[in-house]
């Protein structure tokens, strides 16, 4: 059988795919891939379909030493040096790895999160139809750790999907986030969503897999009551006591006590999967 | 029983209820009608202390308008599957609870396990039930200091729900017993042995 041995674990290396949907009323928040862009692409670029697992690297990537056979390899997202047995690979299109030698995804040149998938996908155990690492609650495999081996599991019939140009992203140098109404608009001011739009913060050091957390000016609440707990979508918009905006990401919980006072759409998560510290975030209210 | 439809993004509504009581009769008729084929597309139904959210709903808009012309009933008393969980009265804040409820530590047990339960939602953890049915005068506060290790299976009481651990965690209730029953438990169908919409009662475990 063919394994990745994992030599160098990086920052913070996940196991992720699609995640958990339809679980929530029992506590299972969705998890899976926050770039899913990223995630689909090295998966179709691998010959994968699109909820086979890869990994989800952080800042500083991961090594692989391929044990057991050879295995193909693709790097998305987070652009970075692609080294196989010590030389140069590509980023963005299938690399094969001799049995013995190691993949290393370096240091994202910019971006946080490459993702790493293998022809046949990381086949470790599913958890209720999943194999993504869940931060929040802890289901699926833990991230990874170094010595740890993660079972390849079987390719299928289809063959990598050719591209000619894999266009390297990279993040934007400012994240735009489009701010849908959301359920509890009520409990700011009624010009709160505009200010918000106007305002200019910036990813803080505290953003992880739960939420993207910014810094910056406090949202004013009209309402200071507290309120029950209530379902949180992906996206969602919390605003605690201290009016510092958190945008819910993959790993958030499935009910919380904050109003939310807007949901940005999953398909502008991506970017916000890949702005780094720093990066200046601007809400844009939309209807 | 009046409901207020609220938009959540593009795919998502936000259903609040008056009361905790009619948000559990509006996540059983969800269910029913789901189950029934008439709601149409919708990925997550979660319930929660007054609110239903509805989440993955392919026509917001539309569903939304259907939802402010139902008709709900109340819950029936005997409505959801009884779930009984075996305890013992053994939990480190048993006292502290009796002398807030003015009983002996043996009535507390007593009391509890006269009570029937419903799983009102779940969240926290996964397998964390919410449960609610305690009259008003036997709320009790969280701890002012949570503590860093409440042991799986800990039954335990905090403000107007009762709820067990499905596994060790840091928490503020109020422990007054524990059981051995696997409240949460992936590869087992179901998974969670309380889930919303379940009668629970607790028994003296022998």
């Amino acid at each position: 059988m063919t394994v990745l041995e994992v030599v160098r674990p990086g920052a913070l290396t996940t196991v992720q795919d699609l995640g958990r949907p339809g679980w929530a009323h029992l506590g299972v928040p969705h998890s899976g891939a926050l770039d899913l862009p990223a995630h689909r692409l090295a998966n179709r670029l691998a010959g994968n379909p699109a909820g086979a697992a890869t990994l989800e690297t952080t800042v500083d990537g991961v090594a692989l030493r391929a044990v057991g056979g050879a295995v193909t390899a693709v790097v998305t997202g987070a652009p970075c040096p692609v080294r196989v047995a010590g030389r140069p690979a590509a980023w963005g299109a299938p690399v094969r790895v001799p049995a013995g030698a190691v993949l290393d995804v370096g240091r994202a040149s910019a971006g946080l999160r490459s993702y790493v998938a293998v022809r046949g996908g990381v086949d470790v155990p599913a958890v209720l139809g999943s194999r993504s690492c869940d931060l929040l609650s802890g289901l699926g495999p833990g991230p990874v750790a170094a010595g740890a081996v993660l079972p390849v599991g079987a390719a299928g019939a289809g063959a990598g999907a050719g591209a000619d140009v894999v266009p390297v992203g990279g993040p934007p140098a400012e994240l735009l986030l489009p701010l849908l109404p959301g359920p509890r608009a009520d409990w700011f001011a009624a010009d709160a969503p505009r200010l918000l739009g106007r305002a200019v913060y910036r990813v803080s050091p505290a953003s992880n897999r739960i939420g993207l957390r910014v810094e910056g000016p406090g949202v004013e609440r009209v309402r200071t009551d507290e309120l029950p707990s209530e379902g949180m979508v992906l996206g969602a918009v919390q605003v605690p006591p201290d009016g510092l905006p958190v945008v819910f990401l993959a790993d958030h919980p499935v009910t919380g006590g904050y109003p939310v006072i807007g949901v940005v759409p999953p398909a502008a998560l991506a970017a916000a999967a890949q702005a780094v510290p720093g990066t200046p975030v601007r809400f844009l209210p939309a209807r | 029983m009046s409901v207020r439809v609220l938009r959540v993004g593009a795919s998502a509504l936000l259903l609040e209820l008056g009361s905790g009581a009619e948000a559990g009769a509006w996540h059983a008729e969800l269910l029913r009608r789901r189950d029934a084929g008439e709601l149409g597309a919708v990925r997550e139904v979660v319930p929660a202390a007054r609110t239903v959210l509805l989440d993955g709903v392919a026509d917001p808009a539309g569903l939304a308008a259907r939802l402010e012309r139902w008709e709900v009933p109340a819950l029936a008393a005997a409505a959801g599957p009884l779930v009984t969980v075996p305890v013992r009265w053994d939990g480190p804040d048993l006292a502290e609870v009796a002398g807030l409820w003015g009983v002996s530590s043996a009535e507390v047990g007593r009391i509890v396990a006269g009570t029937e339960f419903r799983v009102a939602f779940c969240g926290f953890a996964p397998g964390f039930g919410y449960l609610t049915g305690l009259p008003e005068r036997l709320q009790v506060p969280r701890r002012a200091t949570p503590r860093t290790a409440v042991p799986a299976g800990s039954v335990a009481l905090a403000g107007p729900y009762a709820g067990v651990y499905p596994r060790s965690s840091p928490g503020g209730w109020r422990l007054i017993g524990s059981t051995d029953a696997v409240l949460w438990d992936p590869e087992r169908e179901p998974a969670a042995l309380l889930a919303p919409g379940a009668r629970v009662r607790f028994e003296e475990a022998r």
